[in-house]
C-alpha cells in the first residue's frame, strides 16, 4: 500500500461514529466522521477517502441515495453500508448500487476487522493495476509510431492533443504510412483505452454485409441470419471505432452512418429495438475526402461531422530522416520474431533505402526488412539482400512473406535439382520441415509441371 | 532523569487480590512503572443495557476518565462483566489513545464463557496481556502486524492466546 488507508464514518449517533473511530484510529487508519450525508458529501468534494462505512437510516438524505451521490461525484471510494435493521432489501439494493458491501450492526469485532481487510486488499489491488495499466499505457504510447521527423513529430503531437476529447477524427494519407496505428495510438492513449477499439476495412465489404457488420442483425434478418448478433457500433460501446477506407462507402450507408453518428443510436438489421452505444469514430483515408464532397460522392454533412480533427500521416518519401530509424526498428522487430539474433543494416544498404521513393511506404519498407531477413543469411543485412540492388523500383513491393518463401524455397530446389537433403541443409530446416513447406505451397518440379 | 510511570489499577465488582496483584505485577514487568491496585465502587446497574443484556463500554470508560485524576498516571479499570460499545458486538476492553484511561474485563476471557473447564493460569495470562495490550494504546501505540507482539489486534481469546504479553521491539521504543 502505497499511503495510509483512509476512512470516513457517517453515522448520525454520535456513539457510533466515537466507537468506529476510536476501533479504527488504534488499527492505524486515518480516520473522519461525519454526523450526516450532507456534511459526508461536502467533505467528499475537497477530499479523498479511501473507504466510506455509511449508515443506512440517516435523517435527511439516506445512505443509499448518499452512495449514489459518491458515485457521481466520481469518488472511487469503496462505500460499506451499515444498517440497524437488518434488512435485506435495503443492503441488497445498495450492493445493486455498486456498495462494496454490508454490515448489520452491531458488528462482531472480528467481522469488521475482516471487511476492513478485504477492502484494504481491494484497494492495494485497484492501486497495483492501475500502476500496470500505466505502465502499458507508456508502452502504447509510441506503438509502431517510429520517427524522428519533424512531420511525425507533428503527428504524434497531434495524436496527443486529439486522444484526451471524444472528437471525431480523419487520418488522411497514402496508402501503407501507418494510419491505423496513428488511429490506435489516439485510442491508446484516450480516457476509452479501457474499452475496445474496433476497426471496420469498410472496403473489404459489400454495402449489405458492412450494414450487418456495423449495426448487427437479429436472427432471421436475412438469409443466413442464424442467431442475433451484435454490430461493430455495439461492440464499441464506451470505446472508439475505426472505419478504413472510409470513402469506399456507398451514399445510402453515408446517410445511416450519419445518422448513428449524430443520435448515437441504430437498430439491428431486422431489428426494432432501439440501441444506444457510446462510441468515439476515427476514419481513415487515403482518398482527397474534400474534393469528394466537391463532385457529390461524399456527403458534405458527413464530411462536416467526421472531420472535426484532420490528421495528415506524411508519406515515406516526404521524411526519409525516418528511414534508418524505421529499419532498425522493423530488424529488431522480425528478428525477435523469428527468434533471431539482432542483425544489423550496411551503410550502402541505408543510403540506397534512402535514396528509394517508397511508392508503398512505411509497408513497403517493412515488407523489404522483413524479406531481407528471411533471404539473407548472415549477420548484416547488404545491399544484395534487398529488391533495390539492381534499378531503381522495387520488383514487388506488396509481396507477402508467404510469397517470397515460397518463391525462395522453389528456387533453392530448382537450384539443387530437387536434392530435398542439399536444399535443406541449404535453407537450415531439417527435411520434414522442407516437404511440409513443399506440401504447403504445392511446389512441384519443373519437369513435373510439364507433364 | 525520566520520572517513572505510574499506573493504577481500579477493579470493579469481586476480584480475587492475588489474582489483581498478579497483573500488576506482570505490567511491572513489562512496563518499567509504578504499579498500584485499588478497589472502586460504582453502581453498575446505570451501565447497564437491558436490550443487550451487556454493559456499555463507552459509558464505564468515561466514568473511569472522570473519576480518576490523570495526574497519578494512567489508569485502567477492571471488571468482570460483558462490555460493549454501540457498534461492536463485544469487546475485551478499550482505551483512549495517547489519553490516561482504559476499561478491561474478564468475562469474555474467561474459559467457562465458551463452556470450557475454568482454567485461572490461562485468564490471568489473557488478562495481563489485554490489560498490557489497553495500556499500549494510551501510550499512543496503534495495533502492532508483528504476530508474538501484545499490540497485535485480537477480536477472540484465540487471538489472544497466540501472541505473547510482551511488546515487539519496534512498540516499545515508542513507550
Amino acid at each position: 500500500m502505497s499511503k495510509k488507508i483512509s476512512i470516513l464514518i457517517v453515522d448520525d449517533e454520535k456513539s457510533v461514529t466515537d466507537s468506529l473511530y476510536n476501533w479504527f484510529v488504534e488499527d492505524g487508519y486515518h480516520v473522519r466522521c461525519a454526523a450526516n450525508a450532507k456534511e459526508a458529501l461536502s467533505i467528499l468534494e475537497s477530499e479523498t477517502y479511501h473507504i466510506v462505512l455509511a449508515d443506512i437510516k440517516m435523517p435527511g438524505m439516506d445512505g443509499l441515495e448518499m452512495h449514489r451521490r459518491i458515485k457521481s461525484l466520481n469518488q472511487e471510494a469503496i462505500v460499506i453500508v451499515m444498517t440497524a435493521f437488518a434488512s435485506v432489501d435495503t443492503a441488497v439494493q445498495a450492493l445493486k448500487d455498486g456498495a462494496y458491501d454490508y454490515i448489520t450492526k452491531p458488528f462482531d469485532p472480528d467481522d469488521l476487522s475482516h471487511l476492513i481487510r478485504n477492502a484494504t486488499s481491494q484497494i492495494s489491488l485497484k492501486e497495483e493495476n492501475e500502476t500496470l495499466k500505466d505502465k502499458i499505457s507508456s508502452l502504447e504510447n509510441v506503438e509502431d509510431l517510429v520517427g524522428e521527423s519533424e512531420a511525425m513529430m507533428q503527428v504524434l503531437q497531434q495524436v496527443q492533443s486529439v486522444a484526451s476529447s471524444s472528437s471525431s477524427v480523419i487520418i488522411s494519407g497514402e496508402s501503407g504510412t501507418g494510419k491505423e496505428l496513428v488511429a490506435r495510438a489516439i485510442h491508446s492513449n484516450s480516457p476509452r483505452k479501457y474499452f475496445p477499439l474496433v476497426s471496420v476495412h469498410c472496403g473489404a465489404l459489400p454495402e449489405n454485409l458492412l450494414e450487418s457488420e456495423l449495426f448487427g442483425h437479429e436472427k432471421g434478418a436475412f438469409t443466413g441470419a442464424m442467431f442475433n448478433r451484435k454490430g461493430r457500433f455495439e461492440m464499441a460501446d464506451g470505446g472508439t471505432i475505426f472505419l478504413d477506407e472510409i470513402a469506399t462507402i456507398s451514399s445510402k450507408m453515408q446517410v445511416e452512418l450519419l445518422r448513428v453518428l449524430e443520435s448515437g443510436k441504430f437498430m439491428r438489421v431486422g431489428g426494432n429495438k432501439e440501441i444506444s452505444s457510446d462510441f468515439r469514430v476515427i476514419c481513415a483515408t487515403n482518398k482527397d475526402l474534400k474534393k469528394m464532397v466537391e463532385n457529390g460522392t461524399f456527403r458534405e454533412d458527413l464530411y462536416y461531422r467526421l472531420n472535426v480533427v484532420n490528421i495528415n500521416v506524411p508519406p515515406l518519401r516526404e521524411r526519409k530522416e525516418d528511414i534508418p530509424v524505421l529499419a532498425d526498428y522493423f530488424i529488431e522487430k522480425y528478428c525477435k520474431s523469428m527468434n533471431r539474433e539482432k542483425v544489423s543494416i550496411d551503410k550502402a544498404a541505408i543510403k540506397r533505402l534512402e535514396e528509394y521513393d517508397f511508392p508503398g511506404n512505411v509497408r513497403e519498407l517493412e515488407n523489404m526488412i522483413e524479406r531481407a531477413l528471411v533471404v539473407g543469411n548472415s549477420n548484416t543485412i547488404r545491399l544484395k539482400d534487398l529488391p533495390l540492388e539492381k534499378g531503381g523500383e522495387a520488383p514487388t513491393p506488396v509481396e507477402s512473406l508467404n510469397e517470397n518463401e515460397k518463391r525462395h524455397i522453389k528456387n533453392i530446389l530448382d537450384k539443387y535439382d530437387w536434392n530435398i537433403s542439399r536444399a535443406a541443409k541449404i535453407l537450415k530446416v531439417d527435411r520434414a520441415t522442407l516437404y511440409n513447406k513443399i506440401k504447403k505451397y504445392n511446389l512441384k518440379t519443373s519437369d513435373k509441371e510439364n507433364h | 532523569m525520566m520520572a517513572r510511570k505510574k499506573i493504577t489499577l481500579v477493579s470493579f465488582g469481586y476480584f480475587d487480590r492475588k489474582f489483581v496483584e498478579d497483573v500488576a505485577r506482570a505490567i511491572e514487568k513489562e512496563i518499567n512503572a509504578e504499579v498500584t491496585t485499588k478497589e472502586g465502587h460504582l453502581d453498575l446497574s446505570k451501565y447497564y443495557d437491558v436490550k443487550r443484556r451487556q454493559y456499555n463500554g463507552d459509558d464505564l470508560l468515561k466514568f473511569v476518565d472522570n473519576s480518576y485524576p490523570s495526574n497519578r498516571g494512567k489508569t485502567m479499570g477492571l471488571f468482570g462483566v460483558d462490555l460493549f460499545i454501540p457498534i461492536l458486538t463485544h469487546i475485551f476492553g478499550q482505551a483512549y489513545l495517547n489519553g490516561n484511561t482504559g476499561v478491561v474485563s474478564h468475562f469474555r476471557l474467561n474459559n467457562e464463557y465458551y463452556g470450557l473447564k475454568a482454567d485461572r493460569k490461562l485468564l490471568l495470562e489473557r488478562f495481563i496481556k489485554e490489560v498490557i495490550h489497553e495500556l499500549g494504546h494510551t501510550y499512543g501505540l496503534t495495533h502492532c502486524h508483528v504476530p508474538t507482539c501484545v499490540m497485535r489486534s485480537s477480536t477472540y481469546v484465540e487471538d489472544l492466546d497466540e501472541k505473547s504479553a510482551s511488546f515487539c521491539d519496534h512498540c516499545r521504543e515508542k513507550i
